[in-house]
């Protein structure tokens, strides 16, 4: 969808956005809950970078980063945390509902897979030569529906990439007591081939998205893409258990410090400058807009 | 006369010529037609759109939201409507939800046929009637054929439907035979049709005043009529009948009018009593008028046993809807 020159930039506006909705929800503005992306930008600027803007997407609840990486608009995004009129689904979703073009999410673990794999389905009855995208976290692999979609998928050669955020943490639970074997064996267990890395690097996630997508394409086949990565916020808000010692060291994985190593302090600052001036602009305009109404909520 | 099977069997051909109808369902494909044979044919005519599946209900039902949301029209056969249990998440969380929770930006066409029912002896999970589940799920309609309106014509209605439509099959209806007004196969009712997509049947006598109306759907509509017969015959005891294929979300008002005539309401299905969809008909009417006299017949709160012994002793029959009748029409 873009090139190496929007990796930093988008991923600061994901970092920005998230950080400034924790703010939000801290001074009482935003009711409900909301799950973060920060430390896991690099995972969604790397695959959008590698897909085509027909491609359907299926997010889960931590979607914003997706979200925004697929192009999303940041007042849209807020408006609809803030239930506004003018969200992206008028208030009805909130922060792990939303669709836009031929964006999707739902907050249901695991229950988005076959759904996403239907879609897939769908694009290859039509013949649009578009794959479909699901994004799973290591918490989703507990849900046995994934397994069944996995099967059908490579029985029938439907053009979806699995795409795996590790990030270690089942919301408050480490994976050590949640997962047995291999994320990788779960997949060659239904003959669909794997791309794994470990990396806060996204341009490393999109060399290997990039591979995973054109198999995907090309042969019409489900193919995954296993990310490891690091959330460096709690799950949703105020549920991080882990110790100060663990999160310093994962917040050695940042992305963005990443990624700035390669461009100059002048292209950081302007983007930086830019993001907030996007982000202020977005949160001011949808904070002034109209709350959804109860009689435009009844169809 | 063509039987129920047949004409669900012609309704899948109608449907399947539209090019975006996709059918999925486990055992489906020719020359087993799917276990009750409702697909028979399909496989052979449209080999691209009938699509043999895994024993994997969610995943089915999943795959068929993701086609829906993608400009498809498919139609899901479970197998035994007892699994409706394993695409409950499907159903509530994700088929009836996007269109509301995406502010009315897509829609979701989607079929999910299954046969519910007792009465052949197939034991506690291979016989009940699950839809009350579902019933009063916020965009999910819950939907059933019978013997009146022709169920080649309702299923296209569904299909062409741009939400969500669980349509209940009652297992003893497939053998049975359509009815034609006027042919003495209805007690000389007079039998009246309400418009729309899931018509709601009323059948009254033309020139005796009833005593009381009983509200059914589903393949109950045979006992219902039977007994109807019974008391008529029996009992002098004149009833309407009124006959639903849409029981969700509730629109009683073939009912309400029947009701004004005769003051009294039976309901009558297979499922359990408690929390039924009798429960939810005598609420809806009792709050037009309290004091409105009203029973339900329906399962015992039991499961089904395999002994036909005890499964008639759980299921109602047509000797407790005549009772019940009685009763309420203070005969008995």
């Amino acid at each position: 969808m873009y090139g190496l020159d929007r990796f930093y930039p988008i991923m600061l506006l994901i970092r920005r956005f998230e950080e400034r909705l924790l703010e939000e929800f801290s001074q009482g503005h935003l009711v409900g809950t909301t799950h973060t992306y920060i430390g896991q930008e690099a995972d969604a600027v790397g695959i959008f970078a590698a897909l085509d803007d027909e491609d359907v997407i299926f997010s889960n609840h931590r979607c914003h980063g997706h979200f925004l990486a697929y192009g999303g608009d940041p007042y849209r995004l807020a408006a609809e945390l803030m239930g506004k009129a003018t969200g992206l689904v008028g208030g009805r979703g909130g922060s792990q509902h939303i669709q836009w073009r031929n964006f999707y999410s739902n907050g249901i673990q695991g229950g988005i897979v076959p759904v996403a794999t239907g879609m897939a389905l769908a694009e290859k009855q039509k013949k649009t030569g578009r794959i479909a995208v699901a994004f799973l976290g290591d918490g989703t692999l507990g849900e046995g529906v994934v397994y069944e979609s996995l099967n059908i998928a490579s029985l029938w050669k439907l053009p979806i990439l699995y795409v795996v955020e590790n990030n270690h943490y089942a919301q408050t639970t480490p994976i050590e007591l949640g997962l047995a074997g291999s994320i990788s064996g779960r997949f060659a267990g239904f003959g669909i081939p794997v791309w794994e890395v470990d990396t806060c690097d996204a341009r490393e996630v999109q060399q290997n998205a990039r591979a995973a997508i054109e198999k995907v394409g090309q042969e019409s086949i489900p193919c995954a893409l296993i990310l490891h990565t690091q959330r460096f916020a709690a799950h949703s808000k105020g549920d991080d258990l882990r110790p100060e010692t663990e999160l310093e060291r994962i917040r050695q994985f940042d992305p963005l410090l990443r990624e700035a190593e390669r461009i100059g302090p002048a292209e950081r600052e302007a983007a930086e400058r830019a993001v907030q001036a996007l982000i202020e602009d977005a949160f001011t305009r949808a904070a002034a807009d109209p709350s959804a109404s109860p009689e435009a909520g009844q169809p | 006369m063509n039987s129920v099977l047949e004409r669900l069997n012609a309704g899948h051909h109608l449907a399947l010529e539209d090019e975006r109808v996709v059918f999925l369902g486990e055992d489906i494909l020719d020359p087993y037609g799917g276990a009750f044979k409702v697909s028979r044919g399909l496989s052979t005519r449209y080999p691209e759109r009938v699509l043999t599946t895994p024993i994997s209900e969610a995943a089915i039902v999943g795959l068929a939201n993701g086609l829906a949301l993608r400009g498809l029209r498919p139609i899901v056969e479970i197998m035994f409507g007892d699994f409706v249990t394993l695409i409950a998440d499907q159903l509530i969380n994700q088929a009836a939800k996007f269109r509301w929770m995406y502010n009315d930006q897509v829609r979701v066409p989607l079929v999910v046929r299954a046969p519910m029912g007792g009465r052949r002896g197939y034991g506690p999970t291979h016989s009940q009637s699950l839809e009350k589940i579902f019933l009063g799920i916020p965009g999910l309609k819950t939907v059933a054929p019978n013997t009146l309106v022709d169920p080649a014509e309702l299923l296209v209605s569904a299909v062409k439907d741009d939400d969500p439509v669980l349509f209940v099959e009652h297992k003893l209806l497939y053998t049975r035979p359509m009815l034609l007004p006027g042919l003495g196969e209805l007690l000389d009712f007079e039998v009246s049709q309400t418009e729309g997509p899931y018509p709601a049947c009323s059948l009254r006598s033309p020139v005796k005043p009833a005593g009381l109306t009983i509200a059914t759907y589903g393949y109950n509509f045979e006992l219902a009529r039977a007994a109807a017969l019974d008391l008529m015959m029996e009992h002098e005891l004149f009833v309407e009948l009124v006959v639903f294929t849409q029981l969700s979300p509730f629109h009683l008002d073939p009912l309400l009018e029947s009701l004004s005539r005769t003051g009294r309401l039976l309901t009558v299905e297979e499922g359990g009593r408690t929390m039924g969809w009798g429960a939810e008909v005598l609420a809806r009417c009792s709050e037009r008028n309290p004091s409105l006299p009203a029973t339900r017949v329906a399962a015992l709160d039991l499961p089904i046993a395999n002994a036909r012994s005890l499964e008639e002793a759980t299921l109602p029959g047509q000797a407790d809807i005549v009772k019940a009748a009685m009763r309420l029409a203070g005969i008995a």
